[in-house]
């Protein structure tokens, strides 16, 4: 009887179909994950080293976050420069509570291997630089998240939004940053603060 | 014997149309158009065939889920996936109050229509599907020079409060679908692919094609200004948003299962 019960409660639970935010009840996990935090979504994520992640693996940081594509020749050249300025004015004193993480919004060229190659040739295949990759259903979610709109207009070559975000230590965005070679000073203030909370 | 076989056939047969029709979906082929924003140099774009839904999702779907669902309800959604405003028009979380069951769920997120469709084993259509779909009349695949046609679907874009009625009234397509224009607007998988900021490189031409469409007034501008105004309608929507005259419908790639 037990072991039909079981059977049941699984296959409805299979019918609720993946309720994937669950509450997690850890008992370790101080507090719940707030409702506006990103580490509700739970969408799986892979490294530039292959390593398989969620983003809630990165609860407890201030995340500086960009999507762009490695294949990509005009923006996102910048949008990477202006992520390294940013993180070269950073607090010395915080900055281990930040991570900077750059999202590719092409999974299908930015292999891991890709990624780390881009990283390698980039100088950012260290702290505090994270890339990440998806399939193509969990970074269009993540986009619409972050109010980033993207379009595959060739093969290789993608329109997107030029948006830099910032979240709290929650996962809560906090601040973004529009536009290419913007003044970044409010960006970089929000971060410091936000670090220096932790 | 023979009359059992014919009996086991008939069976057979009424059970795959019964089937068909509780999954609710119409096959649409496959076949190439051109959209007016999205194909870089005015080029064709081809839609491989999917299922789209016969009908948008109504109310009574949609409670159905959200009782499944709780955590899709409207006191206990999380607000990274809806803003306050998703489903607004209900009483309660289980209760539609004065909504009608047969009306189209509107004021959901496009999260809240993902995770929908996810749960019913299906998907939302992409824009391109959509448009595809959309751009038939009862007699034909492709009606947008239609001067009729689109005279219809601007006429309703000035009426108020079609939402508030049942699904099913307005014109059956050339594919069987119903709904398209005439009651609600309808989240896509990628809404969120337009650009009308200008911060794009290469649809700069487009972005022209879409703010300057009322420089010239053609035979194929009428169509342009129904498009144009779905087009900016999506680019002016963020994921959250619920908005009493936005609903889905859901697509699928395979075959429904029931």
């Amino acid at each position: 009887m037990k072991k039909i019960l079981i059977v049941f409660s699984l296959l409805f639970s299979l019918y609720s179909c993946k309720n994937n935010d669950k509450k997690e009840i850890k008992p370790e996990s101080k507090k719940e994950i707030s409702d506006l935090s990103i580490y509700n979504l739970p969408s799986k994520w892979t490294t530039q080293d292959g390593k398989n992640i969620e983003l809630k693996d990165f609860k407890g940081n201030v995340l500086v976050m960009v999507m762009i594509y490695t294949s990509c020749k005009a923006a996102c050249p910048r949008l990477v420069a202006d992520m390294r300025d940013i993180e070269s004015k950073l607090d010395k004193n915080t900055k281990r509570n930040v991570k900077l993480i750059l999202v590719s919004i092409d999974p299908k060229t930015d292999t891991p291997e890709r990624l780390k190659t881009f990283a390698i040739e980039n100088h950012m295949n260290q702290e505090p630089w994270t890339f990440l990759r998806s399939t193509e259903e969990n970074t269009r979610e993540f986009a619409a998240v972050l109010a980033v709109n993207y379009k595959k207009i060739s093969p290789i070559d993608f329109s997107h939004s030029n948006i830099i975000s910032v979240f709290n230590e929650e996962g809560e965005l906090v601040f973004q940053q529009e536009g290419l070679g913007v003044n970044n000073e409010k960006t970089i203030e929000t971060i410091n603060q936000e670090a220096g909370k932790i | 014997m023979k009359k059992n076989i014919f009996i086991f056939t008939f069976f057979l047969v009424s059970a795959g149309i019964l089937q068909a029709q509780e999954a609710g979906m119409v096959h649409v082929k496959e076949g190439s158009f051109v959209p007016l924003y999205g194909a870089s140099s005015k080029r064709p774009v081809f839609v491989p065939s999917f299922y789209l839904d016969i009908y948008p999702v109504t109310n009574s779907d949609f409670l159905k889920f959200v009782k499944k669902n709780p955590e899709y309800s409207k006191s206990r959604i999380k607000r990274i996936f809806a803003e306050k405003s998703y489903l607004s028009y209900w009483k309660s979380d289980y209760d539609l109050g004065t909504a009608h069951p047969k009306s189209p769920v509107t004021s959901v997120s496009w999260f809240a229509a993902k995770k929908y469709c996810e749960c019913q084993g299906k998907r939302l259509a992409t824009m391109d599907e959509w448009e595809y779909a959309a751009m038939a009349d009862e007699k034909r695949t492709d009606a947008r020079t239609k001067k009729e046609f689109n005279e219809y679907i601007l006429s309703w874009y000035e009426k108020s409060k079609t939402y508030e009625n049942p699904i099913g009234q307005t014109f059956k397509n050339y594919w069987g679908i119903y709904d398209m224009h005439g009651l609600i607007w309808e989240w896509t998988a990628d809404f969120n692919s337009i650009f009308l900021s200008g911060e794009s490189r290469k649809d700069k031409s487009t972005d022209k094609n879409l703010f300057c469409g009322s420089a010239s007034v053609n035979a194929t501008d009428l169509m342009d200004y129904a498009a144009f105004m779905r087009y900016a309608f999506r680019g002016s929507l963020k994921a959250q948003y619920s908005t009493r005259n936005l609903g889905f419908r859901c697509a699928s790639s395979t075959k429904p299962k029931i």
